[in-house]
C-alpha cells in the first residue's frame, strides 16, 4: 500500500479548536516576528548582509566537494575525527561505534535537528544508550515522545502548564507549579548529575569552516558547551551543506543568525571548536542525506543555503495557526514544506499546499531562499508526478477547458450550462463546500457584470483589434 | 487622448461584484481612457497553474491573449491576475503577441499610480475610516507599497490614490501586511487556516477602528467578508476602484 501523505489541513482543524494554545502560538511567534524587525531596523546593512550571506552560500554549495575536503584535511590535522554518513542509517551506526568503542552508555546531547532526522535516539536506546536531551524546548519534547514543533524553539506550541504536567509525570514535581523559572530550575536539578555522570557528549554545528577545520555551535542556554565538555568524547553531528569556506565569512552569519531567529542581537553562547580536550576524542560526522541528490536539483538547490534560523517559521501565517506538528516531519513551516518532499515525495506531498504563497518567508530569509516559489514549483513537481488528489486534479482539468471556451464558460456563469465536463457535479460541490463551514458566501447579485456591459455599452466589446482579423480570416 | 485600453475583468468579480467592473471601467473612462471589455474573456488561467497544473491553464492563457493582444495596455482590478500574466503566463509558447500581453499588463492601481500618474480625484469623497488591505500579490509581487519584512522606507501606491479622495480617514491595523489567508483553493483545502487567518485579519482592522476595509483585490474581500458575517464582525468592504470612482456611502 502506498503511504497516506500528511494531513496538514485535518491536524491544524485540532490546533485550531484549542484556542488558549492557538493565542499564545500565535503571539509568541509573531512577538518573534517584531523583534526581529526591529533588530533588522538597526542594521542600515541589512539587505547587504542578506546578500552576502546569500553569495557565500551559493558559493560554498557550488565547490561543496572542494571545500568538505579542505575541511577535513585541517580537521584531521586539528585531531579531529571525521566521519562522513551517506544517510541516516549510516550516521547512526557510526555514533553506535563510537560509543561503543568507549563503552559509553550514557549520551548527553545537546539540540541538533540532524539527529531528529536520522532518529538517532530510537536507535541507540535499542542498543542500550540512554540518551538525555539538555537543551530545555529538546527535553521538554523527548519526555513528551514528540518531535520539536520548531527548529528553534522545539516545545513552542506548549504552555506552561503543559510543561508542568510532563515534569511532573517525568521528575515528580509538583503538576501545578508552572513558573518558567521554577521549571526551569527543576530541568536543572534533573539534568545536572545526568551532565556530570554522562559517559559520552554530543552536539550539533552550526557551521563548520573549511579553512580551519573548525566548527561552531550557537546556543542561547550553554547547552552544547555542558554537552562538549563531557570529559571522554565529543561527537557532531553537521550536515554536510553547513560549510563556510573561511573564518572570515563567519561574521555575516553570526550577525544574522539570532537577530534572524529570535530578535537578539546574537545568541549567548557562539563555541568554537578546534579539537579535543586532552585526553579527549572529538569526532564530526558530516551528515549527507539527500543533500547531495538535492543539490542536483535546479530548482530546490537553493534550499540547502538554510541556516535553521526559523525566520520563516515565525513568519508565517499558516505555521502560526496550524503549529510544527501538523506538518508530521522533522522539519515544518515554509522550509519545511520545500525540503521535506525530498525526503519523501508521496508522504510530504500536502506541504507545499499548505501555504497561500504569500511570500512573507522569502522576504524573512537571512539567506534569501525563494521560498514561496520553490512551493510554487514543487506543486508543478507533485501535479507531474501524480501526488495530487484526483477529484483535484480533474476539478483543475475541467476548469482548464472550461476557461478556454467562451461561450461554454458563460453559460456556466449565468448558471444555464448542463454538461460540466466529466465530474459529477457533486464532486465539485463536496469540494467546494468547506468554504461555508465558517464563512459566509457572496450574496448573489442580479446581473454580471458581463450583462450590465452588453446593456450599457451595446456597441463595444464584440471584438478586439486582433481578433477582427482573425476571425474575417476565418 | 489615452491608450486603447482592453479591460480584463476577473470570473470572481464578474459573477459577484459587478460593481467593482463597472467602477473600474468608469474611472477610466472619467480619466479619458478608450477602454473596451472583450466580451468573451473568461479567465486568466491563474487557478489551475497555482495548484500546479500547468498544462491546464494554456487554454485560458491563449484566449486571453487571442483577446488582448491588440491593446496597449491591459487593465484589471486584481493584484493576483496581474501577477499571473506578467510572472507565470508560461504554459504557452512565447510568441511576440505573448510578450506584449505580459509586458503590458496592469493592476488598476499602478496603472492609474505610475502610467496615467493621477494624483487627484475631485469627483470622489469617502468621509469614512478605512483599513487598507494590500493583497500578497500586490504587496509582495507587484510591489504596490513597502513590506514590512524588508524594512524598506514606507510607500503606499494605493494610499497615495486614496489620499487625493475628499474625508477619508486611515486606520492602522498591528499586522497590516500578515496575509488574510485567501490563497485561491487555500481557502478550500485548507478551510480552517485559511477561515481563521480570515478572521483574525477582520479583527485587526475593526480593532484599529476601520469603518471599511478597502483593497485593491476583490478576491481578498470575498474571503474576508465572508469570515466577518459569520463571526458579526462590524465592517464594511469596498474596492478602492469604486472610492477613486466617486461611490458614496
Ligand atoms: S529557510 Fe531561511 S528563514 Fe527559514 S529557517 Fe532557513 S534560513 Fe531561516
Amino acid at each position: 500500500m502506498r503511504e497516506k501523505p500528511v494531513n496538514h489541513a485535518g491536524a491544524a482543524v485540532a490546533f485550531i479548536a484549542d484556542k488558549p494554545h492557538l493565542d499564545f502560538h500565535d503571539a509568541r511567534l509573531w512577538d518573534m516576528r517584531q523583534k526581529r524587525d526591529a533588530q533588522m531596523h538597526l542594521l542600515p546593512e541589512w539587505q547587504d548582509l542578506r546578500s552576502r550571506a546569500s553569495a557565500i552560500k551559493e558559493h560554498a554549495l557550488a565547490n561543496l566537494a572542494d571545500y568538505l575536503e579542505e575541511f577535513e584535511r585541517n580537521a584531521k590535522s586539528n585531531g579531529i575525527h571525521v566521519h562522513w554518513a551517506a544517510d541516516g542509517a549510516e550516521h547512526n551506526r557510526i555514533v553506535a561505534e563510537i560509543l561503543e568503542a568507549r563503552g559509553a552508555r550514557t549520551l548527553i546531547k545537546s539540540k541538533s535537528m540532524v539527529t531528529e532526522e536520522c532518529d538517532l535516539r530510537p536507535y541507540l536506546a535499542a542498543r542500550g544508550v540512554t540518551v538525555t536531551e539538555n537543551d530545555l524546548g529538546e527535553r521538554i519534547q523527548q519526555l513528551d515522545d514528540q518531535m520539536p514543533s520548531h527548529i528553534v524553539v522545539p516545545s513552542v506550541h506548549k504552555l506552561t502548564s503543559d510543561v508542568a504536567r510532563i515534569f511532573a509525570r517525568s521528575y515528580g514535581t509538583d503538576p501545578n507549579a508552572d513558573d518558567p523559572h521554577q521549571l526551569a530550575e527543576a530541568q536543572r536539578l534533573a539534568a545536572r548529575p545526568v551532565i556530570l555522570h554522562a559517559d559520552a557528549g554530543m552536539t550539533g554545528g552550526n557551521f563548520f569552516v573549511a579553512e580551519t577545520g573548525t566548527f561552531v555551535v550557537c546556543t542561547n542556554e550553554g547547552n552544547a558547551d555542558l554537552s562538549a565538555t563531557v570529559p571522554g568524547v565529543h561527537i557532531a553531528t553537521i550536515g554536510i551543506e553547513r560549510v563556510v569556506p573561511r573564518m572570515a565569512d563567519l561574521g555575516v552569519f553570526i550577525r544574522l543568525l539570532s537577530r534572524s531567529a529570535l530578535g537578539s542581537p546574537i545568541t549567548q553562547y557562539t563555541s568554537h571548536f578546534r579539537g579535543p580536550q586532552d585526553g579527549s576524542e572529538m569526532h564530526v560526522v558530516l551528515v549527507d542525506n539527500g543533500r547531495s541528490a538535492r543539490l542536483g536539483m535546479a530548482d530546490f538547490w537553493t534550499s540547502l543555503k538554510c541556516i535553521r534560523c526559523g525566520a520563516c517559521m515565525n513568519t508565517c501565517p499558516v505555521y502560526r495557526r496550524s503549529g510544527g506538528l501538523s506538518y508530521g516531519a522533522v522539519y515544518s513551516g515554509p522550509i519545511g514544506a520545500i525540503i521535506d518532499p525530498t525526503f519523501n515525495e508521496r508522504k510530504y506531498s500536502t506541504l507545499p499546499y499548505a501555504s497561500t504563497m504569500n511570500g512573507s518567508c522569502t522576504n524573512v530569509c537571512p539567506v534569501k531562499i525563494n521560498i514561496h516559489e520553490q512551493l510554487y514549483k514543487w506543486r508543478q513537481v507533485l501535479v507531474e508526478h501524480h501526488q495530487m488528489p484526483f477529484v483535484k486534479r480533474e476539478i483543475m482539468h475541467m476548469a482548464g477547458k472550461l476557461m478556454g471556451q467562451p461561450r461554454l464558460y458563460r453559460a456556466a456563469i449565468n448558471g444555464t450550462e448542463t454538461a460540466l465536463g466529466t465530474l459529477p457535479r457533486f464532486a465539485l460541490y463536496n469540494w467546494l463546500n468547506p468554504w461555508g463551514k465558517n464563512r459566509e458566501l457572496p450574496a448573489p447579485v442580479k446581473e454580471t457584470f458581463h450583462s450590465w456591459y452588453r446593456r450599457n455599452r451595446p456597441t463595444a466589446g464584440k471584438a478586439t483589434p486582433e481578433t477582427v482579423k482573425t476571425e474575417t480570416k476565418a | 487622448m489615452g491608450m486603447k485600453i482592453g479591460l480584463f475583468v476577473p470570473c470572481y468579480i464578474d459573477a459577484f461584484y459587478p460593481g467593482v467592473g463597472i467602477a473600474t471601467l468608469e474611472l477610466l473612462e472619467r480619466l479619458g481612457q478608450d477602454v473596451t471589455y472583450p466580451t468573451e474573456q473568461t479567465c486568466c488561467g491563474q487557478p489551475m497553474t497555482n495548484a500546479g497544473c500547468v498544462s491546464d491553464s494554456a487554454a485560458a492563457e491563449a484566449l486571453f491573449v487571442k483577446l488582448f493582444s491588440g491593446f496597449d495596455a491591459i487593465v484589471m482590478p486584481s493584484g493576483s491576475c496581474t501577477h499571473h500574466v506578467r510572472a507565470h503566463f508560461d504554459a504557452i509558447e512565447q510568441t511576440d503577441a505573448v510578450r506584449h500581453v505580459r509586458a503590458n499588463t496592469y493592476e488598476l492601481v499602478e496603472f492609474l499610480h505610475d502610467v496615467l500618474k493621477v494624483r487627484d480625484f475631485p469627483w470622489a469623497e469617502f468621509p469614512h475610516t478605512v483599513g487598507l488591505h494590500n493583497s500578497c500579490s500586490s504587496l509582495r509581487a507587484l510591489r504596490t507599497a513597502s513590506m514590512s519584512e524588508l524594512g524598506e522606507p514606507a510607500f503606499s501606491k494605493p494610499k497615495t490614490l486614496l489620499s487625493g479622495v475628499k474625508g477619508i480617514r486611515f486606520a492602522t491595523p498591528a499586522r497590516p501586511d500578515e496575509c488574510c489567508g485567501f490563497g485561491g483553493t487555500f481557502s478550500v483545502t485548507e478551510e480552517a487556516v485559511s477561515a481563521r487567518m480570515g478572521l483574525d485579519k477582520v479583527r485587526d482592522h475593526f480593532h484599529a477602528g476601520a469603518e471599511y476595509i478597502v483593497s485593491a483585490d476583490s478576491s481578498c474581500m470575498m474571503h474576508q467578508q465572508g469570515c466577518a458575517e459569520r463571526n458579526h464582525v462590524d465592517i464594511r468592504f469596498i474596492h478602492i476602484a469604486e472610492i477613486l470612482n466617486g461611490a458614496r456611502q
